[in-house]
């Protein structure tokens, strides 16, 4: 019979060698996904895939040249919508957003953070595939860029609100006005931190396969321009991961792992960047 | 900072241009250099074929791209009454009412014959099974549970099936190959008819769902004990073991180029002006009972020239030495007299 | 600064005053700019509204309330039921929860309150790009390695195991609700474990220091007092989570089934409410068919801006809580 000390002890280690499991658990799986698909990408990776269109359906062979050249354009259209617009929008909120003007777009944008990506295709669908009678590179991007918005106000919001006030009212002091404060002084001291935002911002959408099903639909072909159905990685990767032939298997592993690349390379990238950045906030 | 402006807008304008000259935003026309494109939504019935046949095309014709995605023939009807492709694809024929819905009118073109089989993954069982109408009716409508009941075994005695529960798979989207199919239960099976009904997506009473006849195919693979019906050639392509099917004339018939030709024999004789016919339980001795023809649908009135002279070229090659590549996956060819009507019609899109 | 620039206004000659108009001006025109791209983010959300309910309008008056409840999904006749979708989308979710709930907390304990604070920081950025894997990523891992093995595996020891439990009855094809919420379990686990974590970390170091000096262990003091005064911070995580997993449409729709009906067994295939937009929104062959898909994603924003509106208020209490002197 163990004494009540002896046990709140032995309490004290299992549970935390519990708790470290649950960890491990959770770094492993991270290391699993990266593992597996190295493991079955990495042979399927070639110069084939990357400048090559894809076969007929059943013959082998082939590559995901439009897929990738797809993804380019609309994440192209996408922040050309999304990165002003989530800018400006967060400058407004951190600058004069304190009324209730304010509030409601505050609120408004998590909304819009909120929305499911699926529902977003369909706003998107009946907005602009239905009168403009195409499914487009367009549409996609729009769809996107919408996705984009809110993590973009709210990243920008977040670092000008992180300058101190000091340095407003020192550019003040110096005469400035409002408005050229903000633009030369407080906008570029954060700049850093928006910048990276954006990046995992915009690493986070050019995952997204949902809201494009219903827009930018897919083409086993080049798509010229921004008016024509265009592939895209994730979609690709569905489709092929979805079907019964053993070589688009191969493919979609292929792009899965440079997909998966991609993402990471930003999300580490911007990390390391902010890491350096801000010693105020880190805990 | 200036430097990545400059660069962002560079890509952004190379982008745009792709492959060909660059295209004002809002024109469907064809491209200042002659590129013409075109895109096409449907069936996944025949998209083995059309996806050769267009790549065919191209290699013809580099300035023609055809664009066709398999979303089913359910999104073929949808995205062609709604105007948002330029021509759709289903094995179901368009209904009276789904006609007057669409903006301008499609009209039929049949391509090809295919055949709908019953393909199933039982561990340890690799011969060919015989099923029965009523067979596969109730393994769909959920009454025939399990491989080992009376049914089946009658049919097939000498073959050793497992007792365990059989596993349905179905399509989830809206499919034209999911209409044939249960046009035919409809035919053979009353109880279908009333339980469940005819349409490209219907209330099924059992099984799994995937998505389009690729999909289907994936699940019945990866899934012991399943059946689930496919277009022919997906079946061949991945090696997907297929039963034989008794006709209304009493015999067991596998699917194959023959056995699909027979069925449509009786209905070319008497075609429809709008070529909308349903072959499923033929007469005829060689028939196979779950064939089916499948159209493109067309608009009647094709604005851009570019695009009407392309689409009518198509068809012609597409009746003429299309037809010439269909057999190698399993398709069987129009009849005759299918393909003479046809070439007339052509003459119909405006 | 209004009231400086009046007094120096007032108080010099002409061209200075001028001047100053003009720098006036240029305020308006950058509130002005900023202003009209903030209430593009508003319109944009209120179009979107407004679309969902104008497209849904024919399901909304055919079948009113009782399409929540009905549980007939029939294009054939036209009959169209939520219900099957709502089941399969709550239920994973709630597996999901089930088990990443444990999961989460539990790291996210070990990370605040035992690793040394460089572990800490580095798993904690590992778990993070967790959350930064796309959803189809997920699926195509799901589908070629999750679904076989619980198919051939997982399944078979819960039901000999837990058989006499109706959840855990019936043949398992792999496909299957549980897949769907395991693949959901994975993807909500970054979020709930790095945002538990940092209001763990918020935590007042004094709260600590007392119970330590009262004698507790590290666990006691990490069980009994960081974790309570945490609680509404955890909590928010949680429905943070959860709102990301109703939503999830790839991954779902790659190993759930896609089938619409309404079982105990979790090995049975289901549907979600996502998983069924993805799959017949571009095939919906009538209007009221379409309508009714639209109306199926109302519902979901409906339920994930709830949920999210509670996840916030939490989290926004549990900083305040933790920003007022203790």
């Amino acid at each position: 019979m163990m004494s009540r000390a002896t046990r709140r002890k032995v309490t004290n280690v299992v549970m935390f060698t519990l708790t470290g499991v649950c960890t491990l658990v959770a770094v492993s799986v991270l290391f699993f996904i990266l593992g597996y698909l190295v493991w079955q990408g990495g042979r399927s990776l070639s110069w084939t895939f990357f400048t090559q269109l894809p076969a007929p359906v059943g013959e082998v062979g082939g590559g995901f040249a439009n897929a990738i050249l797809g993804s380019t354009k609309l994440l192209l259209l996408a922040s050309a919508i999304g990165i002003p617009i989530g800018f400006m929008g967060g400058v407004y909120l951190a600058e004069f957003g304190g009324n209730t003007a304010g509030f409601l777009v505050r609120y408004m944008t998590d909304l819009l953070n909120g929305v499911p990506s699926i529902v977003m295709g369909i706003f998107v669908y009946a907005l602009i595939v239905l009168p403009m009678r195409h499914f487009s590179t367009f549409a996609g991007g729009v769809a996107l860029g919408i996705m984009m918005i809110p993590i973009a106000v709210r990243s920008t919001e977040e670092f000008l609100r992180a300058v101190p006030n000091s340095l407003r009212e020192g550019a003040l002091a110096l005469g400035a006005t409002k408005w050229k404060s903000v633009a030369t002084v407080v906008i570029p001291a954060a700049m850093r931190g928006i910048l990276t935002g954006i990046m995992l911002d915009l690493a986070r959408v050019a995952g997204e396969t949902a809201p494009l099903l219903f827009t930018a639909l897919n083409n086993q072909f080049w798509s010229p321009g921004w008016n024509q159905p265009t592939a895209s990685l994730p979609v690709m990767i569905f489709t092929h991961a979805i079907s019964p032939y053993e070589d688009w298997h191969r493919q979609a592993w292929a792009a899965g792992l440079v997909l998966l690349s991609l993402v990471l390379v930003t999300n580490i990238g911007a990390r390391f960047v902010l890491r350096g950045q801000t010693h105020t906030s880190e805990g | 900072m200036k430097t990545i402006v400059f660069l962002l807008a560079l890509t952004f304008v190379c982008t745009s241009c792709g492959k060909s000259d660059v295209t004002p935003v809002n024109s469907k026309a064809a491209t200042p250099d002659g590129q013409v494109h075109i895109t096409g939504a449907g069936a996944t019935f025949p998209y083995p074929i059309y996806s050769k046949w267009f790549d065919e095309y191209r290699r013809k014709f580099p300035r023609l791209e055809i664009n066709y995605q398999s979303i089913g023939s359910g999104g073929g009807i949808r995205q062609v009454t709604e105007g948002t492709v330029d021509f759709g694809a289903s094995d179901m024929p368009m209904t009276d009412e789904q006609l007057t819905q669409a903006k301008t009118k499609p009209l039929h073109f049949p391509t090809v014959l295919g055949a709908n089989v019953a393909a199933y993954n039982i561990p340890d069982v690799k011969e060919e099974l015989n099923f029965t109408p009523e067979a596969l009716a109730g393994i769909f409508l959920g009454k025939i549970t399990k491989w080992t009941d009376p049914q089946l075994r009658n049919a097939n005695p000498g073959i050793k099936l497992p007792n365990s529960d059989i596993v349905v798979i179905h399509r989830s989207d809206g499919s034209g190959t999911t209409f044939v199919w249960v046009d035919y239960l409809a035919k053979v099976s009353p109880e279908w008819k009333s339980k469940v009904g005819v349409n490209t997506s219907v209330n099924w009473p059992v099984g799994l769902g995937g998505k389009g006849n690729e999909g289907v195919a994936g699940l019945i693979k990866q899934t012991p004990n399943s059946i689930g019906y496919v277009e022919l050639v997906y079946a061949v392509q991945n090696q997907i073991t297929y039963g034989k099917v008794r006709n209304l004339s009493g015999t067991f018939v596998k699917a194959d180029l023959t056995s699909v030709t027979a069925a449509a024999a009786g209905a070319s004789k008497q075609m429809p002006e709008d070529f909308r016919v349903s072959i499923t339980n033929a007469d005829g001795k060689d028939a196979y009972p779950v064939s089916s023809f499948t159209w493109l649908l067309v608009p009647t009135k094709i604005e851009d020239p570019a695009k009407k002279k392309a689409i009518t070229d198509f068809l012609q090659w597409m009746l003429t030495d299309g037809q010439n590549m269909v057999e190698a996956l399993s398709y069987a060819r129009l009849p005759q007299e299918v393909v003479a009507m046809e070439q007339k019609a052509i003459a119909k899109i405006e | 600064m209004r009231t400086l620039t009046r007094t120096v206004e007032r108080s010099t000659p002409r061209a200075t005053r001028q001047f100053v108009r003009r720098l006036q001006h240029g305020d308006q025109v950058a509130y002005l700019i900023t202003f009209i791209f903030a209430a593009t983010i508003f319109l944009i959300t209120v179009l979107l509204f407004f679309e969902l309910f104008r497209s849904s309008a024919l399901a909304r008056e055919k079948f009113g309330w009782s399409f929540l409840t009905q549980t007939t999904w029939d294009p054939v006749a036209l009959e169209f039921g939520a219900l099957p979708f709502v089941y399969g989308t709550l239920v994973t979710s709630a597996v999901a929860l089930i088990i990443g709930v444990p999961l989460g907390i539990g790291a996210s304990i070990f990370l605040a309150e035992l690793a040394p604070p460089r572990l800490s920081s580095t798993l904690a950025f590992l778990i993070e790009l967790l959350a930064a894997v796309p959803s189809v990523i997920y699926g195509l891992l799901a589908i070629f390695t999750l679904v076989p093995f619980l198919r051939d595996y997982i399944a078979p020891v819960l039901r000999s195991t837990l058989g006499f439990l109706p959840i855990f009855q019936g043949p398992s094809y792999g496909v299957s609700l549980l897949a769907a919420g395991m693949i959901l379990a994975i993807m909500i686990l970054p979020f709930i474990i790095s945002i538990s974590r940092e209001v763990l970390l918020a935590v007042p170091r004094e709260q600590r220091e007392a119970s330590l000096a009262l004698g507790a262990t590290r666990w006691e003091t990490a069980w009994n007092v960081v974790v309570p005064y945490a609680k509404a911070g955890i909590i928010g995580s949680i429905f943070l989570a959860l709102a990301r997993a109703l939503g999830e449409t790839m991954a779902v729709t790659m190993v759930v089934g896609n089938t619409p009906q309404i079982r105990a067994s979790l090995f049975s295939p289901g549907h979600s409410i996502a998983a069924a937009i993805a799959n017949e929104f571009t095939e919906a062959t009538s209007d009221i068919y379409l309508a009714a898909l639209v109306e199926l994603g109302l519902v979901l924003f409906c339920i994930t801006i709830v949920v999210n509106a509670v996840a916030r208020l939490l989290i926004l209490g549990m900083t305040r809580k933790s920003m007022a002197p203790s």
